[in-house]
């Protein structure tokens, strides 16, 4: 049972070495530390956005306002640090709070009024989106010293990769995120409400708390991906990470996590997001091929491995009563 | 042949730049295909590259600046000889930028310009879109000598700057004439139908159009609009009202071919040729060039050979 839970993450890691050395052997420069660092630095904001996803997913539920969550930090950063003389720590904070915040009201709205998980975060999508537009239209510049000393953070490694401390952020967020999911109660929580919300709530699991937390934490996660978008393009964009949420979702169906919850790792989601980074690399690359094959094989993965859920799930029920007859016999 | 591609891009990466001149591979990151112009630029670009004996990496940006930054470190990572950029947006730019000049790999705008420090790009391509107005202004001033002139305007979308300079340019150059005056202006969004709607108007507002002298239309696809409504209201566009427009759009070219309209400003999709000029002297030599390179804005009237032009353009996916 537990060995067919992992199976899912093995693949995807089998996956990935296989895809990156497919790519060097037919690119020997894909094996740089520019390319590793790239891939760290250029997917971070989705990485840290798609920890929160996992968390939403694995219980059962669907966060779509992540994306326009980004956009809102992102304007809201810019428009402060224009208009006012806040520090940007000041305006960091006041923008995780403020994500972290309507996260937590979307997983209450989803909570006590029993509200599909999609509508809801649908709303907030819409939402998020229209604040931003609210707050500027246009893409606002971001000056500040602060800003270009956070940039200017890098480790320089031999070959010329920049690994950036957003790179570190969000291998950080990924550790941390392991931890509370596989070492604490509240992600045990997550796991169980994803398994059946029913069966968790006559086990004691206290539901609410932990809607409200795993809503919260994915909101927060959006916020902080906000930050580091912000840093990676030094302005803030209303129009920006359109469809991020979508991206998110794939990287955690990709790296293994059942979209009905209960079962996966963040881990996972780590490849997953690697997975789709090395495909824009290698198109990159290869310069002929159209962008948009990019979706083209994030759509066939993520196909293969709904197929392969479905096919898991299938064997391990097919295996219990066997396994149960068993033991009868003996 | 995949192998071949193979070895021929390890060779251009393994050469150094200056003993290689030959065959150069160069990064182009394209904003996406929303309009007919930029799928024009895109294959031009692609022509050009092909003529010069120059590898060209295209990447599609799908109108995101994320994608255009991954493709840029992208290009970097792979050791390109030169990248050409067209920017989706002009902020954001610094720290891409950046890598790029310390991995020593000259960076072209292309078509826009970027609000960062100039010193981290080689040059811009991009057209003058003052002088564009100023040239359709001058060619009206010649058309009409000092005969009296009543004009009406389209203008572009409310607020684009490329509407702010384009009839900035025209007034600026009508400005001397005293006989020519702009009667009625308004706004008809770049688009064929708006035009033709707004022409309507105009003709009715001006005692049925006779007391029309010449249109100025800020792009050449609200021009083909207002032809049409011209035509509907039985006047002969192009003889009783002249029509100047700005972009040389195929349907233009076959417009004027055809006596209906009467010039035509272009903005011209070939922003690399410059570009790659630039890049090849670069190459040979280390000169550098000026920081903004201005395309040329050429005027196309009756004169000219329009069915050639429109021959030429229509393949280009405009």
């Amino acid at each position: 049972m537990k060995h067919s839970m992992k199976l899912p993450l093995y693949i995807t890691v089998a996956t990935f070495v296989l895809a990156y050395a497919a790519c060097v052997a037919q690119y020997p420069n894909m094996l740089s530390s520019r390319v590793i660092a790239n891939l760290l630095t250029d997917n971070a904001f989705l990485g840290i956005t798609a920890v929160g996803m996992t968390f939403v997913i694995l219980s059962g539920g669907i966060d779509l306002s992540v994306g326009s969550v980004i956009a809102f930090t992102g304007v809201f950063l810019a428009v402060v640090l224009r208009d006012t003389s806040l520090h940007p720590l000041s305006a960091f904070a006041l923008a995780l709070l403020i994500a972290t915040v309507f996260g937590a009201a979307m997983g209450a709205t989803i909570h006590y009024l029993e509200m599909p998980p999609f509508i809801v975060t649908l709303a907030g999508m819409f939402l998020m989106r229209g604040l931003a537009y609210v707050l500027s239209t246009e893409s606002v510049p971001i000056d500040h010293a602060f800003y270009g000393w956070l940039q200017s953070l890098y480790w320089q490694a031999p070959g010329g990769g920049r690994f950036r401390i957003t790179g570190l952020l969000l291998l950080v967020t990924f550790g941390v995120a392991m931890v509370v999911l596989h070492r604490t109660r509240l992600g045990r929580n997550v796991y169980a409400l994803g398994g059946s919300a029913q069966t968790a709530q006559l086990m004691g699991v206290p539901c609410a708390r932990t809607t409200i937390a795993i809503y919260a934490i994915s909101g927060g996660l959006a916020g902080l991906a906000g930050i580091v978008f912000s840093l990676y393009t030094s302005a803030g964009y209303s129009l920006a990470t359109v469809g991020t949420e979508l991206d998110a979702i794939a990287a955690v169906v990709i790296g293994g996590t059942l979209l009905s919850g209960g079962s996966g790792f963040v881990a996972g989601t780590f490849f997953g997001i690697m997975i789709m980074g090395l495909i824009q690399t290698y198109i990159v690359f290869d310069g002929s091929l159209s962008s948009w094959w990019t979706k083209i094989v994030i759509g066939g993965l993520l196909f293969t491995f709904i197929m392969l859920q479905k096919g898991l799930a299938w064997l391990t029920t097919a295996r219990i009563p066997r396994a149960n007859g068993s033991t009868a016999r003996s | 042949m995949k192998l071949m591609k193979t070895l021929l891009v390890s060779a251009a990466i393994a050469m150094p730049a200056a003993a290689f001149a030959e065959n150069e591979t160069v990064g182009f990151s394209q904003i996406g295909s929303e309009s007919g112009w930029r799928a024009a630029e895109t294959s031009v670009t692609k022509a050009d590259a092909k003529e010069r004996g120059i590898t060209l990496k295209f990447a599609d940006a799908q109108q995101k600046q994320e994608n255009q930054i991954k493709a840029l470190r992208g290009f970097i990572a792979q050791g390109v000889d030169a990248i050409l950029l067209a920017p989706v947006v002009a902020t954001g730019w610094d720290e891409v930028l950046g890598e790029a000049k310390d991995a020593d790999i000259p960076v072209v705008l292309l078509d826009r310009k970027v609000d960062a420090s100039d010193d981290l790009y080689l040059t811009a391509v991009t057209s003058d879109t003052v002088h564009e107005g100023t040239v359709a202004g001058d060619w009206l001033k010649d058309a009409v000598g000092d005969a009296q002139c009543n004009v009406v305007e389209l203008q572009g979308t409310t607020g684009a700057s490329v509407t702010i300079d384009r009839k900035k340019g025209f007034a600026d150059a009508i400005a001397s004439a005293d006989n020519i005056t702009i009667v009625r202006s308004q706004t008809g969004d770049f688009t064929r139908a708006q035009g033709k709607i707004v022409m309507e108007s105009f003709i009715k507002a001006e005692g049925g159009g006779s007391d029309i002298c010449a249109l100025y239309a800020h792009n050449d696809d609200m021009a083909l609009g207002a032809i049409q409504a011209i035509k509907e209201a039985g006047l002969k566009p192009g003889e009783d009202i002249k029509i100047v427009s700005i972009d040389s759009v195929p349907d233009m070219h076959l417009a004027i071919s055809k006596g209906e309209a009467n010039a035509t400003v272009e903005l011209t999709p070939d922003m690399a040729g410059p570009a790659f000029d630039a890049l090849e002297a670069y190459w040979a030599d280390g000169t550098q060039p000026e920081k903004w390179i201005q395309t040329d804005s050429t005027l196309f009237t009756q004169d000219d050979d329009n069915e050639a032009a429109y021959e030429n353009k229509k393949a280009l996916g405009y």
